[in-house]
């Protein structure tokens, strides 16, 4: 019996030659990811166990991204920031990216993709249920509690119960308003917020292999949002092209065998692909856009992990270019790498950030920002009974803020559209003029 | 381990989020400061909209104005208990307000796998639905070694799912204790 990319890549990091779904395995970790909200309460925990004077398992694996609460007055918020300070400084961590300097760089999950912390056939855990957005790089990356990474800061290991892989194949060319997004609403739509629980999200196909690292990492980003252990890419040309300016460390490229054993196989015909929504309070109460539009808006957002990459802006910049908002809108880079490239990336002579400026939208700091809500003062919170179309991955009752408003998810293209009219719009509305 | 567990019964529904169970603005305080990680009980399950808090009525709040524990402390939910984030403060609200064991229809796997590996309370599946057959203050009995949930309120008792191989995890207290006693990590 063949293995599946993530079956290969755990049976690889337990010293076995196979594994199988359902095994409980011990695995040696490559990548320990943590940010402010999660670390303080790892840090205390590891010393609980390990003792005050304790080192971490290997300082050059360890990664420390403050994302989620670092512009803000909030007394806490920033004392937990202090906090990994003083960890980075006691075991002398190379990898912080400290916010209020150069090397600050915005949300964790794009901030491992540009900073080469993502390398294929590798094993990243993660204090963040997002953290399976690295599984783009054809690598196991799933999310983890506090207790969990201090266990993995003291020892390197930990244990994993193999999953079931679904395998999602999407066959021909995806329409051009077609974004990674609509497909991913499409797909969790279908199987429901915990159809992949306990499993992995293997994504294939000719359509997916045309996407982009930024698309890919999308693709991967919501699993968690079927309930899902882990999801995946195998990597090609387009991951090591990626790759070539961001690390010269060795990695494994894995590939599913063709006799691998999956839970099931669903294939997709990219070309009948819809702009899709997902409605309050769901990520899997799915519509057609085209069946929306009579939803009036108060607000757009376009950020996050989810949202908030280059491609992202790209698209809502195709629309919004020489055109006005006619309802808030907010901007808001993942990290800074991609806020620069706002500057330098051009459409006929204009910024992208000049065309969003023009637009009459908001542009903020890279950060997780609203799309959890967090501290009163945190840029694009929605504090009353805002309803708001968003480029982010959740829309639980409160998740952007106040329990009072509504949160539609959709593609880029579509929270652009939707900004230029005040009511859900179809991006086809204006990407065919 | 414990041979019984016993209390009052708080109701949820489907799909009860991290959100609904710590809204992210909480998450600042410290988990290991004895006093500021009371704020945790105060503020656990304060995002469950009013109409699905304590089931079948609603608006009945888990823990009551000012207070930092609550009166309930075995929660009974449906589906997909805990989707959401990776956020380890979800089963540390609950403990820090007083809950000793969640009962439901399925668990999301990052919560389950907290509050196991954490040693926060056991997470027991039920083999069939129940959040619909207890209402928010019945009085529960949960027999650990029968694994069975009796509702002494309206008489009516059902089987929990067996804990399976976290049972090793569950009896140790947590993970580290778990890794000390197998000798993967030193006494």
């Amino acid at each position: 019996m063949g293995m599946t990319v993530t079956e290969k890549i755990l049976a690889a990091h337990a010293g076995k030659d196979t594994v199988t779904p359902g095994d409980n395995i011990w695995v040696d970790v490559d990548v320990l990811m943590t940010h402010d909200v999660c670390g303080p309460g790892t840090i205390g925990i590891f010393k609980e166990q390990f003792g005050q004077q304790a080192k971490v398992w290997d300082r050059e694996k360890v990664v420390i991204i403050p994302d989620h609460y670092v512009f803000t007055a909030d007394k806490h918020a920033n004392r937990n920031i202090d906090i990994l300070r003083e960890f980075v400084k006691e075991q002398d961590l190379p990898y912080y990216y400290d916010v209020g300097t150069d090397n600050y760089k915005g949300v964790c999950h794009i901030a491992l993709a540009q900073e080469g912390h993502n390398r294929p056939g590798e094993i990243l855990f993660g204090t963040d249920s997002h953290t399976c957005t690295s599984g783009a790089f054809g690598m196991f990356s799933t999310g983890i509690g506090n207790t969990d990474a201090a266990f993995i800061l003291g020892t390197g290991k930990l244990w994993v119960k193999v999953p079931e892989t679904m395998r999602f194949e999407f066959t021909g060319t995806f329409p051009p308003y077609i974004m990674a997004k609509d497909i991913l609403l499409q797909v969790i739509g279908d199987i429901g917020v915990d159809g992949a629980t306990y499993r992995t999200m293997e994504w294939a196909g000719d359509a997916v292999y045309k996407f982009s690292m930024e698309e890919r990492m999308t693709l991967c980003n919501m699993a968690i949002e079927a309930g899902g252990k882990n999801a995946v890419i195998e990597a090609d040309e387009v991951t090591l092209d990626y790759l070539k300016d961001r690390t010269d460390k060795p990695h494994t490229i894995h590939r599913s065998d063709p006799d691998a054993n999956y839970y099931f196989t669903k294939t997709y015909k990219a070309d009948d692909m819809v702009p899709i929504v997902a409605k309050p309070h769901s990520p899997d109460n799915k519509a057609a856009v085209t069946e929306c539009t009579d939803v009036k808006l108060d607000r757009s957002y376009i950020g996050s992990c989810t949202g908030g990459k280059l491609t992202d802006f790209i698209a809502a910049a195709k629309l919004l270019k020489g055109k006005k908002v006619v309802i808030d809108t907010f901007i808001v880079p993942a990290t800074r790498e991609v806020e620069e490239d706002l500057y330098k990336t051009k459409m006929d002579g204009e910024s992208l950030a000049d065309i969003f400026k023009n637009a009459g939208a908001l542009m903020g700091e890279p950060s997780c920002a609203a799309c959890l809500g967090g501290p009163k003062d945190t840029f694009g919170r929605a504090n009353s009974t805002e309803v708001v179309i968003s480029t982010t991955n959740r829309n639980f009752p409160g998740r952007m803020g106040s329990k009072q408003s509504q949160v539609y998810l959709s593609s880029p293209y579509t929270a652009a559209a939707s900004a230029l009219t005040g009511h859900i719009t179809d991006p086809r509305e204006f990407l065919n003029n | 381990m414990k041979k019984t567990i016993e209390g009052r019964a708080y109701v949820l529904g489907n799909d009860v989020d991290t959100d609904q169970i710590i809204p992210a603005e909480h998450l600042v305080y410290s988990l290991t400061d004895p006093e500021e990680k009371k704020n945790y009980g105060k503020f656990a399950l304060s995002g469950v909209p009013p109409k699905d808090a304590g089931l079948p009525d609603g608006n009945r709040p888990f823990v009551d104005e000012g207070a930092f524990e609550s009166q309930y402390t075995i929660l009974i939910g449906g589906k997909n208990f805990g989707c959401g984030s990776s956020r380890e403060h979800a089963p540390a609200c609950l403990k820090i307000a007083g809950i000793q064991a969640v009962v439901a229809e399925s668990f999301a796997r990052i919560f389950y796998r907290n509050s196991v590996d954490g040693g926060f309370f056991i997470p027991f599946e039920s083999e069939q639905r129940i959040a619909d057959e207890i209402s928010t203050g019945d009085s529960i009995l949960i027999d650990l070694k029968a694994e069975t949930l009796t509702n002494k309120t309206s008489g009516k008792s059902y089987k929990l799912k067996s804990l399976g191989e976290v049972i090793d995890i569950i009896e140790a207290g947590n993970i580290f204790e778990y890794a000390r006693k197998t000798g993967l990590i030193p006494k």
